[in-house]
């Protein structure tokens, strides 16, 4: 198969107008994936299916992640002259990251036997711009996967054909696998608390537990 | 009618047994034979239901103990043997199962799931126990439970069915105009089951330190 920044470049001829970036991906299998913007989301996507050379036919996997607000810090170490001694001063520099929401799809060809081709799509914000382009007219096994990432994530995608909960009821509220969803308060008395539990066990205990007297 | 074994002397009903008279009362037969045509419903909804399987098959074999006969229709079952975890989103449904089955009836809660909820009992999604909805009769421990467990709660669901007076306050649920046949059906709301809980079922444990 061709190498990502071959079908970069092969995008960038045939698509001009869409933004298609490679993601790095510091772990030890070293998958990097395609990061296309929302808006040409779509038709990159039709290309990688139907593109002689590649014939993406197969999408294996749906996935959705969530991004929460970050602040990001970055430490570079400079020379300055302190009264008059040259000393190594680091500069801690603060960046401030938006949260949103990301849609990743493992794509494979069963004709040509290859892959995987990793194509991620971000939203604007986590709040009110979480829409991203459906891909299930493309591939039809992402239907119900697309709807499993909108139950759990809230993402919304648009021109997917039956865009319901999956795994939740319908009248649920809240998008459970965001990191900041928080659970109702339904605790009950755990005989053998611990971690997280028991940090959620205390809030319930009424009586504090009385501390040691020290001799 | 149906008076209780108390009033035959145990002693004179082994000796005439002996001579080859058999005395009994019609509790006794009635419930040897309730005992023993439990019919569950062919019913899972996780891995204890394999374990379910298994003990129905020829190596565990069910059916040497008279409870063999997985219906696939409620309405033609006795025994529901909840196998599995129950999420909020099934549990209804399950409700509505057990409201669909004749009397008498009987629950058996399968493994930790079913108890309460199990290693999923933190999760949003998962109900922590059905014992919250419906009359749990036997409770199976495990994860999942061996089959040999599930044919010891039969077994032990038998226990109970033979010793119920068929009199008496405690009579079985068929025999009791009073009591309710039917059990509410939770609805669906925002984050939970709307009730969570069947009150007149099952209450919290108290929350000790």
């Amino acid at each position: 198969m061709e190498t990502l920044e071959q079908i970069q470049s092969r995008l960038a001829a045939a698509l001009p107008s869409a933004k298609i970036e490679i993601l790095a991906n510091e772990c030890a299998a070293g998958e990097r994936s395609l990061l296309v913007a929302a808006a040409s989301g779509f038709t990159v996507a039709k290309f990688l299916r139907d593109d002689a050379q590649l014939r993406l036919d197969y999408c294996s996997n749906v996935t959705g992640i969530d991004w929460p607000d970050k602040e990001l810090t970055e430490k570079t170490k400079l020379k300055q002259l302190v009264d008059g001694v040259e000393k190594e001063v680091e500069e801690v520099k603060k960046t401030f990251r938006p949260g949103y929401l990301e849609v990743v799809y493992h794509l494979y060809s069963m004709a040509l036997k290859h892959g995987p081709v990793v194509l991620r799509m971000r939203t604007e914000n986590r709040a009110d711009q979480t829409h991203l382009p459906s891909l299930t007219p493309l591939w039809r096994g992402a239907e119900f996967q697309e709807r499993e990432v909108y139950d759990l994530y809230g993402v919304i995608f648009d021109g997917h054909p039956d865009l319901r909960r999956i795994l939740m009821w319908d009248e649920f509220v809240g998008f459970p696998m965001r990191r900041d969803y928080v659970a109702p308060d339904d605790y009950e008395y755990e005989p053998t608390p611990h971690d997280e539990v028991l940090v959620e066990a205390k809030k319930h205990y009424l009586v504090e537990p009385k501390a040691e007297v020290k001799a | 009618m149906l008076e209780s074994t108390a009033m035959i002397d145990e002693g004179l009903k082994s000796e005439l047994q002996k001579q080859g008279v058999y005395v009994t009362s019609l509790q006794e037969l009635y419930n040897w034979g309730r005992a023993n045509s439990v019919w569950p419903l062919t019913f899972g909804l996780a891995c204890c239901a394999i374990e379910m399987m298994a003990a129905s098959m020829s190596r565990f074999d069910l059916a040497r103990f008279g409870a063999e006969v997985f219906r696939p229709s409620p309405r033609q079952a006795d025994l529901m043997i909840v196998a599995g975890t129950v999420t909020k989103k099934m549990a209804p449904l399950v409700v509505r199962l057990y409201n669909q089955m004749p009397e008498p009836k009987y629950v058996i809660a399968m493994g930790a799931c079913a108890i309460s909820g199990g290693p999923f009992k933190q999760g949003y999604n998962v109900l922590k126990g059905i014992d919250r909805y419906l009359p749990v009769d036997v409770a199976i421990p495990g994860c999942p439970p061996r089959p040999e467990a599930l044919i010891h709660a039969i077994m032990t669901l038998q226990e109970k069915i033979r010793n119920q007076a068929l009199t008496g306050p405690n009579r079985p649920r068929h025999l009791n105009a009073d009591i309710e046949g039917e059990y509410p059906v939770p609805a669906y709301g925002q984050n939970d089951l709307e009730p969570p809980k069947n009150s007149e079922v099952w209450q919290p444990p108290p929350i000790q330190r």
